[in-house]
Order: C-alpha cells, then structure tokens, then sequence
C-alpha cells in the first residue's frame, strides 16, 4: 500500500489563525441556522451527594447558533457539558438532542448522534502525534473494525483519482477494488490535515501531542471534536491562559466553526470574548439558571452584574 | 549523554530502517527471515556458540527454538492485551493452558472426553477428533474464554484487572487438576496429536526427534501473525486501543466505543495465547497441569515489559531473551532465579521504556530528558 509521505508535504502554516479557503471541503451537512432546537435542556438537576451542582436547569440550543454559557467558577457549567455528553446522568430531568433523549446514554453513543466537546483541563492523547489525535475523531464517523483490518474485507470499486499510480498495484485495485480500510484511512489522513490547517496548527501535525505548547494543545482538541462531524460542538472554556491577541484569533476561529454549520456551545469566562461572539448568552450562578438572553441583555442584567461583581473579567 | 545515546541506540536503527528504501528493507528483511530458518543447521563457527547443545547436558537446539517463537507468539498477543489497550493481564497462561488442553482433550484417543465419545457414538478406539479439527476447537475454546472473561471485567480498572485475570488463570490450572473425569487430573493426557505430515523413514512428519520442522512450522506461523498484528496496529483498531490506553474517557467521548474494542484485543491476545497453546501441547504430546503454573504468566508479562511494550520488535527480543538465555546456560541453573531477578530490576532502573521501546514511548523518554536538562538549566 502506498502511503502518503506525510511529513514532508506539511505546509508551514502561520500561527495566527485566518480564513482558509478550505471551508466547503470540511463543511458537514446541516439543516443550516434555521433556529430550530437541536438540544434542550429540560428541568436537569444533578447532585453529588450534598453537592447541587445543577438545580433545575432549563435551556435550549437553536440550531446554527452561538450559545454562551457563562458563570462563576463553580456554578456548575462544566457539569453541564458533562450531563451532556454523557459523562454524568442527570439526578432528574431530561436533555433531547433532535428530539431524542440522551441522558443517560453512553459517551460514545452521543458522540455518534452528533455532539462534540473539548475539555477545560485539555486531556489529549499525549503519546500520540497531532494527526493521530485527530484520526482518532475522524475514526468516530469510520466503521473498519478487526475483521476489516485484518483482511481488507469491504472491497469497494474505486474512483479514476483514487487509483495508484504504479502499474501492478493499479491492475490490481482495478479488478478487487480497494478496501473500506484502505479508503477511510486515506480520507482521514486527509481530513485531519485539512482539520490541523483549520485550525491553524498544521506545521507541529506530526509532533506528540504531549510536546505541543499550550495553545496548540488547546487548538488540537477543537480540531479532533471537529473531526467527529459534531452538529453541536461544545467548549469549555477554549481561550483559557489565553492572550488577549490569541482571544481575538480564537474568537475567529469560533465563528468560522459556526460558518462551517455546526452548533457551538461556548463556556468562557472573559465577557469581552463572550460578548463579542456569541448570540445569545445563558447564565449559571450556583447550578441555576439566573439569565438567558442577548448578549446586550445579559450584559445589562443586574442579577448577572451581581454575580459578576469583584471577579476579575479573566478568573479561571 | 552516554546513557543517553544508549537508550536511543534501538531508536535510530529503527530510523534509519525507516528511511532505507523499500527493496533494501525487503532484502533485509528476506534475510533476516532466511537467516532465522537456517537457524537450526547453525554450526559455523564463531556463530555456533549460540547453540544450546554444546555440552552433553545442553537442550535439544532446535526444540529451544521451537519454545522461543512459541513464546514469541505469547509476546506478540499479551503485546495486543498489554503494550496496545494497556489492559494489565496476569492471567495469559490460561489460554494458553486452554489451548494445550483443548487438543489435548478432543485430540488424544487416551483423552476421557475421546473416550466418552467413542462409547456414546459407537467408534473404534483409534477414533479422536482430527487435528485440523483441533485447531478451530481451540481457538474457539480461548476465544470464547476471553469473551467470558473479558466481557463483566473489561470495565474495572487497572489493578482490579489484574487481580481478576491473576485468578482466572489459575482458576484454569486448578481445574485442569481437579477435574479427573475430564483431565485425568495431575496425571495428564497422553498421546496429543501432531499435524498430519508425509511419513519420512517410517517416522511421521512431525514427531519428537524431528524437533527442526516443529520449528519451521511456528515460525511459519509466527511470520503470519506479526504480519496481522501490524495491520491490525495501524488501522482505526490500533489507535482506538491507543486513545483507550491514553485516556479512556477522553476516547469515549471522542466515539471510541471502548468496551468494544478492550474486549477484541482480550479476544485477539486469547486467540494467539490458545494457539500458542496448542502448539506447544501438540509437541510435547503430552499436557499436564503443572506446565501452566503462575509463574508463566509473569514470564509472559515481563517478556513483553522487558522487550519494549507496545513494539513487535521488543516483545520479539524479550520472548527471545528470557526463553534462550536461561537454556543457554542451564549449567548455572541454580542462578536462574537471581539473574532473571537482577536483569529485571536492571532493565527497569536503565531503560523503564524496554529494550527495544516503541518509537513514541522512546520519544516521550526524550523529551522527558529534555524538559529535566531545561529545569536543571534554569535553576
Ligand atoms: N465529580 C464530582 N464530584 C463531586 N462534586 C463535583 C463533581 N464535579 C463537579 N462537582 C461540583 O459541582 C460544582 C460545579 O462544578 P463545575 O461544573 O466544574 O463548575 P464550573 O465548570 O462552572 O466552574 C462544584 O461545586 C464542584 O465541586
Ligand atoms: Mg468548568
């Protein structure tokens, strides 16, 4: 099998994130933002043990949307990713993704019904490289198992461009196809570069994640939540340890993620880049819901001025 | 920097084979290969003194080889259970013992289950279940074993893993022991069938004294099964036991259905465990419950830890090392235990990675290195 030499053909790419040409390639089907609701949160308490950490929690996620979700540290925003990508189940309530009832159901399962997160401790796969982490999320939307890897089963006809250059191997792909092994570790390989030039960190793609600095890290997890063609992809706090040049770049990178067709659910503590990004904006204090709405109403709430009041815009 | 050049030595070789171009490492491959076939004719010297037959009292040469590459098929799947989904198994020489047994059992004429059958369906008492036969048995058998195994203890973690598969594995031995109407107990089962083969000088093909073709013959198989454990390594199954390995809540909620694939690689390290099983019962001719003590188990695991988890070539080494070497110089027998002890302690101290470690964990290694220099640096 020939492999692609990757290594070498990866492009130096500016740090800075900018617009790349490359959207529609990556772009994912989607019913666009036609405001619907795509995830719901209804009535969602969750204790540990004493400890309330959601109270009777009651929000929705419209389509095509960016929806922040912000509070004080501790009021429970990073129990809600959790609630919803099935780390936790709720004590009581219920959270519908499309309609469907996910509490409960299992991490992957969600995964796979289309909801993405990235985590606020970044927990990549430090002993594998930049794209293997990535392929790791495209691997979520592939369906090789054992018996696929092993035997090549699944021959499929290929396509004139997918054929190999060298004559034998031509022949021979032209009369046994090519294996569903073969094809989605090729579309992966390149979906994940185009992921990594995404999200600006294509020239480190072959370095483990472990050495890659912080905000390549940071920037690594969104690209592997991408891969997964998530509808609904959730971030917890992405521009934390952040300068305010980087803020700016990922707030980019926030909207382009949007124009891409998914839903983003953004947790973030600095209000100027919540302000600045999102469209409606959903306040937790204590587990509970204290204010929902635009960014101009949240901002002018004075439940949410209390709540803000002697934190400092940046605390962690 | 010595010590560091030195743990590096086994990662630049692996490098520069890389980057060798591809008729050069199929030569070098087609040798290496070639070289390790001609192993048992080996009698040039320097090169002889490998040989385990030097003395009167050494072992058969070729039969110490046929036990390396049985081994080194143990290595290649505990490597799939340990090194790739990082899942802690104590138990292996269980399905290795259910591998030896399940020829035993259905194989041998002298067998009490062979027995039973002959006289509930009626036939002659040279009747016994072929040995091709055999081998779907086994493999069936272990598989199956794994799954059972596997399936409620998959989702404990770490430690409570091992303590489980530690007692699965002489659950097995203990078994085998106890069940006399089944086993014949501590007495064993005689008469394992060989494979069929061509009858040479009146001697079948695969017999005791013929100890070389047995070792063509695992080798042979021994070449198959790396050659699928590679696929299986760089394919969405490899990294998936990878990101379990790394982080498993992070796989799941990445997609990675991760009881799924922990359970293939119990069932793919049962399989090869059985098979390697099979193998060495099939040689012996014979299977007692006493060949498969726990002791093997932790062979099995420090072949894998020693070598390098995680790489082929690594558990390749530690299979081939902790198998040769004490046949090698069984004159110093009564030392076996201090030095297999001292060399274990000494590969943890100077190389935790392994002998020969996987490209990543050599690379991690480095960087750790590099990130302790920068802290001295600064201070
Ligand atoms: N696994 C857990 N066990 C016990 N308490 C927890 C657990 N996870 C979160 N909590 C508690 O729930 C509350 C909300 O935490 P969290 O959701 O992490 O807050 P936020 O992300 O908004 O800063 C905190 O009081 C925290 O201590
Ligand atoms: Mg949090």
């Amino acid at each position: 099998m020939s492999e692609p030499t990757h290594g070498s053909t990866v492009e130096q790419e500016e740090v800075v994130l900018k617009d790349t040409s490359d959207h529609d390639e990556i772009a994912i089907e989607t019913t666009g933002p036609d405001g619907s609701v795509l995830l719901e949160v209804d009535h969602v308490t969750l204790r540990f043990g004493g400890v309330v950490a959601l109270n009777d929690v009651n929000f929705q996620i419209r389509r095509g949307e960016i929806l922040g979700l912000i509070g004080p540290n501790g009021a429970g925003k990073t129990t809600c990713f959790n609630a919803m990508t099935g780390v936790y189940t709720p004590t009581e309530g219920k959270i519908r993704f499309k309609g469907t009832e996910i509490a409960g159901t299992k991490p992957h399962k969600i995964n796979q019904l289309g909801i993405a997160r990235t985590f606020q401790n970044i927990r990549l796969f430090p002993e594998m490289s930049a794209m293997e982490n990535v392929m790791v999320g495209c691997d979520a939307r592939h369906k090789t198992s054992v018996p696929g890897a092993l035997f090549r089963i699944y021959r499929q006809r290929p396509k004139e461009e997918e054929l190999p250059d060298n004559g034998i191997r031509r022949a021979f792909a032209k009369v046994f196809g090519i294996s569903r092994h073969t094809l989605e570790e090729r579309a992966g390989r390149r979906r994940s570069m185009e992921l990594l030039r995404f999200v600006g960190i294509a020239d480190r793609a072959h370095e483990l994640a472990r050495n890659l600095p912080y905000g390549y890290q940071r920037r690594l997890e969104i690209a592997r939540a991408l891969a997964t063609e998530p509808e609904l992809i959730c971030l917890d706090e992405p521009a934390a340890g952040f300068n305010p040049a980087e803020k700016e770049d990922l707030m980019g990178l926030i909207r382009r993620i949007r124009d891409l067709g998914h839903t983003v659910l953004v947790i973030e503590h600095d209000m100027k880049l919540v302000l600045g990004v999102t469209d409606r904006i959903v306040v937790l204090e204590f587990g509970q819901k204290i204010a929902e709405g635009t960014p101009d109403e949240v901002a002018r709430n004075p439940k949410v001025i209390a709540a803000y009041l002697g934190e400092p815009d940046d605390a962690a | 920097m010595s010590q560091l050049t030195a743990a590096y030595r086994g990662l630049r070789i692996g490098d520069r084979w890389d980057a060798a171009p591809k008729p050069v490492r199929w030569f070098g491959l087609l040798l290496v290969v070639a070289f390790a076939y001609y192993l048992p004719y080996l009698n040039i010297l320097p090169f002889a003194y490998i040989r385990t037959d030097l003395t009167p009292s050494g072992s058969d040469w070729a039969s110490v080889l046929f036990l390396v590459v049985v081994y080194m098929i143990v290595a290649v799947g505990l490597n799939v259970v340990i090194g790739l989904a990082g899942l802690l198994d104590l138990g292996y020489v269980g399905f290795y013992a259910l591998g030896a047994y399940s020829i035993a059992l259905f194989g041998s004429k002298s067998s009490p289950v062979v027995e039973a059958l002959q006289v509930k369906f009626g036939l002659s008492e040279e009747w016994a279940v072929p040995f091709a036969a055999c081998i779907p048995i086994a493999i069936v058998m272990s598989l199956v074993a794994g799954v059972i195994l596997g399936a409620p203890t998959l989702r404990l973690r770490g430690d409570y893993l091992a303590i489980v598969t530690l007692g699965f594995g002489e659950i097995i031995r203990i078994t085998a022991r106890n069940l006399d109407g089944v086993t014949n107990g501590a007495a064993g089962i005689t008469q394992v069938p060989t494979p069929p083969g061509p009858e040479i000088d009146g001697r079948q093909f695969f017999n005791t004294i013929d100890a070389e073709r047995w070792y063509w013959l695992a080798l042979t198989i021994l070449i198959l099964i790396i050659w699928l454990a590679r696929r299986l390594e760089h394919s969405r199954v490899g990294r998936a036991w990878l990101a379990i390995r790394e982080d498993e809540d992070a796989a799941a909620v990445m997609g990675v259905a991760g009881f799924k694939f922990k359970l293939w690689a119990f069932a793919i390290g049962a399989t090869l465990g059985g098979f390697a099983g099979l193998l060495f019962g099939s040689k012996q001719q014979y299977v007692e419950p006493n060949a498969f003590m726990v002791q093997l188990s932790f062979l099995f695991v420090a072949m894998v830890v020693i070598g390098g988890s995680g790489n082929i070539a690594g558990v390749l080494l530690g299979a081939f090392l902790l198998t040769y070497l004490p046949e090698r110089f069984r004159e110093f027998v009564e030392w076996r235990p201090f030095a297999f002890g001292v060399a274990l302690v000494a590969v943890m101290i100077l190389r935790p990675q392994g002998l020969v470690p996987s490209r990543r964990r050599a690379r991690e290694f480095e960087d750790r290195r590099h990130e302790a220099e920068e802290a001295a640096a600064d201070v």
